[in-house]
């Protein structure tokens, strides 16, 4: 375990102790300096540089590789192709849980789609095996192919994403219809769209005998060790997975895929270190993306303008060989107070690479579309839209009826638009400038659930006071380095100075899935329910001995801060090292896990108002987000610093989810004709140039024990709406298609 | 023959016996030195995550070749601070949150680096935006990178400034 | 990428004739060679020849092909007699690709239409005879002026625009000595086969571009461009344009457009309507739509005929406002925030 990374957080700056303070993270000097190690930085002696080959049809199979010609080049090592690749010890299609895609690792010929691998080629050098993979220009037997939404009949189907029902119905929609005041159909689309993480995937993997060593970014450790091992045939306990820094995950780096196995299998059959990093071009394909949508949403609205029915349909793309459905009309569940409520998803099957999920699976392109038809549903009333929204303000969930656990949407509403000076708005279309340019404000509504998972974790005590904190979390970017510890310190009642985190590695208790917006609460609880088992350990000694100032105190008779235990009845206390010493121990262990208790009765969701002034130029149609101001209430915030960080980030995929980001195919080919960063644009700086979140207080007694929710995706929801009502509100042309292009505001 | 490579890298000379004449600097920093806080995100110049200074200039490390620049005067990730003492740079990196996975992060500081010696963007928050823009973020820190860049040149000129008058 | 040899030219004697792809700042080039459509056998460096310096000549500039793109643009004679070719060049790539990339290599970059970047599909321009790939596909970013069914591209640098309504000479060296071209029609339109001539010959070079005295031009010139993201982005379209004014009328007018063709696109019509004409927004819109005469759309990109058209009146307006002392925070943009009050 000496190969673990422990995080010690020098250098960060102390603002105050624990949970609420806006801690530096711990993990700064490390990512500024260069040492931060990622997959790809690891160099084991020995190494072999592996490079896919991928496919340049959509569909068909390969006919013939010039396998000589690649092993012909100097440095390649070894070419693995369908008739050579080392095989999984199980089926590539193997369903060990639900979050397993096809493994692609050259089982067969055919090809499913544009990008998928198709040989392996290992090298001494990089730029061997870059080149021994363009010299195997496969030839192809091509068959008829479709790549978009509209290539395919819709099916019908039960489930979407991650197992959801596909369709809510409550109340009697047809019947509010019938006697609506006005009826609102709107359609949206959405595109498909990249994660485009700055670190590709990557993997360096290393067999000691039949012990394997894997350095990959990945988001759920745990379940990935046993995935690794299923498909492997070989027991978890033969498995260390390292992921101490993912270069950003955004969902796509929590599915293993037939890349990384296909390292693994080549290091085994090689008996040679392998490291494996995707081109870019080859994250356009076979590591995920977010599928395109077609939403239609019908608002129906009684004479007062309350909401008497919502509609909210979804047509989205899968792969030929998996499943995972945008669950993008699930945004409508639970938002605004709709007695009639009705939602469904209708898949199609296109031979493109299987989706997954990308920041805010479902909810961002869900939000998307339905922030759009409140805007143009407020139009109908005749309303503002923030007054709209306030209007038909769910009081309790109308999908379940439930009451919700916390719900601090009405003060996010007063907050953003207080600061971003709504009350200043000129209803009418195309009625406000800025010089020559037009300028639009527009609105929306964010909201994220609140999921818990799985995690365990170990905190222990050691007699010089400091404290060992255990738990394998992943830390893509969301400061959990940072904010376990923060929560961590507050369990085990010690300065965070004193606390050593030992994290990023698969020996280490299964923190769960860093994904749902939910790492934070699960490893968080667990965290801190070890310190506070190992603190409990503590006090029994103290309060049972007589030497102890805390004799006869009893366990709820002490709390613990500052590294001591104080007597609830009197002043006195004893450091923790005192009372370890006299007991004769090194150490206190403490464990804990965090996890959701039975079902849940409340409804439980992050909620926000965003709020977009957008500049447009009337002639050319280009739009720069001028001003971008969020308010979220999300239960206790860990690190004010860091969750801000997080809030801002959705909210600038936000910007490029409305304005830039799309795959554009081509259609003949199935080939993506932008599959790199100069053609898939992401917001650069340039493009943000004001932006804020705040935080409102929200205290929540039922989401977890430590009230905590999350800050990760719901920056995206609420802003796509938001920035396309506000070119909506510039231009007078509605949006029906994001990202909004220039051509079609002019 | 295996040609051989000068380079001084963060001020230290280095002869380097070129296995592969197609290597960039950035693979050469990475997988010949080790030196790998330098990052590759595109490989294509699209995303700034290589960027070294050549020479003093901020470049894509990723687009060009290693011969092509022999002799040269490479100042990487792992050159700037004094050793425990980080460059104002990366210090207002941390304080102001300009990252958050950190992947970027190295080419976004030496990119800052390059700006600041440039001098064009001074204190002007939108000059700094423009001339951070070949530097891709996709957590999406450009908020606390431009308030970052701002202080440091601040931070800078007045370290400058207590040089000249000393 | 493909092996090759690869050796140093220190003289322009020794690069001259020299076989084999020349490398300057390499950003292009190694691009290409990363995504297999360029496998040249020979690599020569021409990085170190002594072209770089920006010179003065008969009144002009002439600015050494080596000289970076960074360097042209905070050239103090350049900003103050060539302020639209300082916008265009601060409007392309990013600060360190113009920190590596050369003169001669930006005129020499290749097309970004990606059926030409994407060695499986058909390409005239990459494999003549294949046919266009372009052509029926994704065409939103394709040209709209000079293009034939062999070939659609446009010709993405946004230097090439300004110095192409400077009436700037490439000069070019070769085993058969000097050979000077304009700007305006270095670049080859396609042929109907979508090939056409090469703009270099076998062993020629590029030394030099010569930029002629700007006179009155110098003051009233700009470049804009329209593009998908405020910044490190290639133009959906691009304007230069620069008028010389005397007591409200316009005695000279310049005006190329970027995005819209396999070279930059003088519009001579606009420049000759322009003469002689008040400096008037009516003057201004006239020529602008003079500015796209002969355009049609080659696919998908019908709404670049109207955006051309409004970006070169945008342009021109700008240019007649005056250049600024100082170049906008946001070089080009349609937000430089000069004229939106």
């Amino acid at each position: 375990m000496d190969d673990l990374m422990n995080m010690q957080g020098q250098g960060h700056v102390r603002l105050g102790s624990s949970a609420g303070q806006a801690l530096t993270r711990r993990d700064g000097i490390l990512k500024v300096t260069g040492a931060a190690t990622y997959a790809a930085d690891n160099r084991p002696d020995g190494l072999l540089h592996a490079v896919l080959a991928t496919a340049g049809i959509a569909k068909g199979r390969v006919t013939h590789l010039d396998v000589a010609a690649a092993e012909a080049h100097p440095g390649v090592v070894k070419v693995y192709t369908p008739q050579t690749a080392p095989r999984l010890a199980v089926s590539p299609d193997e369903k060990i849980h639900p979050f397993v895609w096809r493994m692609e690792t050259l089982t067969d010929d055919s090809v499913r789609y544009a990008g998928q691998p198709i040989a392996l080629v290992l090298a001494e050098t990089l730029e061997a095996a870059t080149e021994g993979a363009r010299l195997l220009a496969p030839r192809y037997e091509t068959e008829a192919h479709g790549v978009t939404l509209d290539d395919a009949e819709p099916f019908e189907t039960d489930t979407t994403a991650f197992g959801r029902p596909a369709g809510h119905s409550s109340g009697d929609v047809d019947a509010a219809r019938a006697t609506a005041a006005r009826h609102v159909s709107t359609t949206v689309e959405t595109s498909q769209q990249y994660h485009n993480a700055i670190e590709p995937h990557a993997i360096t993997a290393r067999w000691e005998g039949d012990r394997l060593e894997i350095d990959t970014p990945n988001q759920a450790i745990g379940l990935s060790k046993q995935t690794f091992a299923a498909f492997l045939g070989i027991d978890p306990s033969q498995i260390v997975l390292r992921s101490p820094f993912l270069g950003g995950g955004f969902g796509s780096k929590a599915i293993l895929y037939g890349g990384q196995m296909l390292a693994i299998l080549s290091a085994r059959d090689l008996g040679r270190p392998v490291k494996l990093v995707l081109r870019r071009d080859q994250m356009y394909g076979p590591v995920g993306h977010r599928a395109p949508t077609r939403q239609a949403l019908q608002i129906d609205l009684d004479a007062e303008g309350n909401i008497a029915a919502l509609e909210h349909d979804t047509v989205t793309l899968t792969s030929t060989f998996d499943q995972f459905l945008e669950s993008a009309s699930n945004a409508s569940h639970s938002l605004y107070a709709a007695p009639n409520l009705r939602t469904s998803h209708r898949g199609r099957r296109a031979d493109v690479g299987t989706p997954g999920p990308m920041r805010a699976p479902g909810e961002a392109p869900g939000s998307a579309a339905l922030e759009i038809a409140m805007d143009a549903a407020a139009q109908a009333a005749g309303m503002d839209p923030l007054e709209f929204r306030l209007k038909n303000y769910a009081e309790s969930d109308p999908s379940t009826g439930m009451a919700f656990s916390s719900k601090g949407l009405r003060e996010c509403y007063a907050e953003a638009a207080k600061l971003f000076g709504w009350a200043e708005r000129s209803a009418a279309p195309r009625s406000m400038r800025q010089g020559r340019l037009l300028k639009g404000w527009g609105m929306g509504t964010a909201q994220f659930p609140c999921p818990m998972f799985q995690a365990a974790a170990h905190a222990t005590l050691r007699a010089d006071g400091s404290a060992v904190i255990e738990t394998s979390a992943a830390d893509m970017g969301q400061g959990a380095w940072t904010a376990l510890a923060q929560i961590a310190a507050d369990g085990l009642g010690i300065d965070i100075d004193k606390v050593e985190f030992r994290s990023g590695h698969s020996d280490l208790p299964d923190a769960g899935v860093a994904g749902g917006s939910g790492h934070t609460a699960t490893a968080g609880t667990a965290l801190f329910n070890a310190g506070a088992d190992a603190v409990r350990q503590l006090a029994e000694l103290a309060t049972n001995d007589p030497a102890s100032p805390l004799f006869g105190a009893g366990n709820a008779g002490v709390t613990a801060r500052s590294g001591r235990l104080y007597r609830n009845d009197d002043e006195r206390s004893e450091a923790y090292e005192d009372i370890l010493a006299r007991a004769g121990l090194e150490l206190v262990r403490g464990e804990g896990t965090g996890a959701r208790e039975g079902e849940p009765d409340r409804a439980m969701f992050s909620h926000g108002a965003v709020f977009a002034e957008v500049l447009v130029d009337p002639d050319l149609g280009q739009v720069r987000v001028s001003r971008l101001i969020g308010a979220f209430a999300a239960g206790r915030i860990v690190n004010p610093r860091l969750a801000r960080s997080q809030l801002l980030g959705g909210m600038i995929w936000g910007i490029g989810m409305a304005l830039q980001e799309e795959a554009v195919h081509d259609t003949r080919s199935g080939r993506l004709t932008n599959a790199d960063l100069a053609g898939y644009h992401v917001p650069v700086n340039a493009d943000v140039p004001m932006i804020e979140a705040l935080t409102v207080h929200e205290d929540d007694p039922f989401v977890n024990a430590l009230g905590i929710k999350g800050v990760g995706e719901i920056g995206v929801t609420g802003t796509v709406g938001a920035i396309g009502n506000a070119v909506w509100h510039a231009t007078g042309v509605q949006p029906t298609r994001f990202p909004i292009h220039p051509e079609s505001l002019i | 023959m295996t040609p051989t490579l000068n380079l001084t890298i963060n001020g230290v000379p280095q002869q380097i016996a070129l296995d592969d004449p197609r290597a960039t600097l950035l693979d050469v920093l990475r997988e010949r030195i080790g030196l790998t806080g330098t990052k590759k995100g595109c490989d294509r110049g699209q995303c700034g995550a290589c960027t070294v200074l050549i020479d003093g200039r901020r470049m894509n490390s990723c687009l060009a070749l290693a011969l092509s620049h022999d002799g040269a005067e490479i100042t990487t990730v792992e050159g700037l601070a004094d050793g425990d003492q980080l460059h104002p740079v990366q210090a207002a990196f941390i304080a102001h949150d300009g990252f958050q996975c950190g992947y970027c992060t190295p080419g976004q500081i030496m990119s800052a680096v390059g700006l600041i010696a440039e001098g064009e963007a001074g204190l002007d928050p939108e000059r700094v935006r423009e001339g951070m823009s070949g530097n891709l973020c996709r957590c999406a820190a450009y908020a606390g990178i431009t308030e970052a860049v701002l202080d440091a040149t601040r931070e800078i000129a007045a370290g400058t400034e207590k040089r000249e008058t000393a | 990428m493909n092996r090759f040899e690869y050796s140093r030219a220190e003289t322009l004697g020794a690069a001259v004739g020299a076989e084999g792809a020349l490398l300057a700042g390499g950003t292009n080039l190694l691009d290409l060679m990363k995504i297999g459509v360029a496998t040249p056998e020979r690599l020569v460096d021409i990085s170190r020849l002594s072209l770089d310096r920006i010179e003065e000549s008969a009144g002009g500039l002439r600015i050494g092909a080596m000289v970076r793109n960074a360097d042209i643009a905070r050239d103090p004679q350049v900003l103050a007699r060539y302020p639209a070719l300082a916008e265009a060049l601060l409007s392309g790539a990013s600060a360190q690709l113009r920190n590596a990339a050369t003169t001669g290599g930006n005129v020499m970059q290749a097309t970004r239409c990606s059926y030409f970047q994407d060695p499986l599909s058909p390409c005239n321009r990459r494999a003549p005879g294949s046919g266009c790939g372009a052509l029926g596909g994704a065409t939103r970013n394709h040209a709209v002026l000079g293009w034939t069914e062999g070939c659609i591209a446009v010709h993405p640098s946004d230097m090439c625009v300004a110095l192409a309504a400077y009436d700037a000479v490439v000069e070019i060296t070769g085993p058969e000595g000097l050979r000077e071209v304009p700007m305006e029609e270095f670049h080859p339109l396609p042929d109907a086969e979508g090939s056409g001539a090469a703009p270099l010959a076998p062993g020629e070079i590029i030394t030099h571009i010569r930029l002629p005295d700007p006179r009155a031009l110098a003051r009233n010139a700009r470049y804009v461009k329209l593009r998908e993201r405020t910044s490190f982005a290639f133009a959906i379209v691009s304007a230069a344009a620069a008028l010389a004014i005397e007591d409200g009328v316009i005695t000279e007018a310049r005006l190329a457009l970027g995005g819209v063709a396999a070279r930059p696109w003088r519009c001579r019509a606009a420049e000759a309507a322009l003469k002689g004409q008040p400096a008037t927004a009516a003057s201004f819109a006239r020529a602008a739509e003079l500015a796209t005469e002969g355009a049609r759309p080659s696919g998908d990109n019908a709404a670049k005929i109207p955006l051309a058209q409004r970006i070169a009146l945008r342009a021109l307006e700008r240019a007649a406002a005056g250049t600024p002392e100082r170049l906008p925070a946001l070089p080009a943009s349609v937000f430089a925030g000069d004229d939106n009050g």
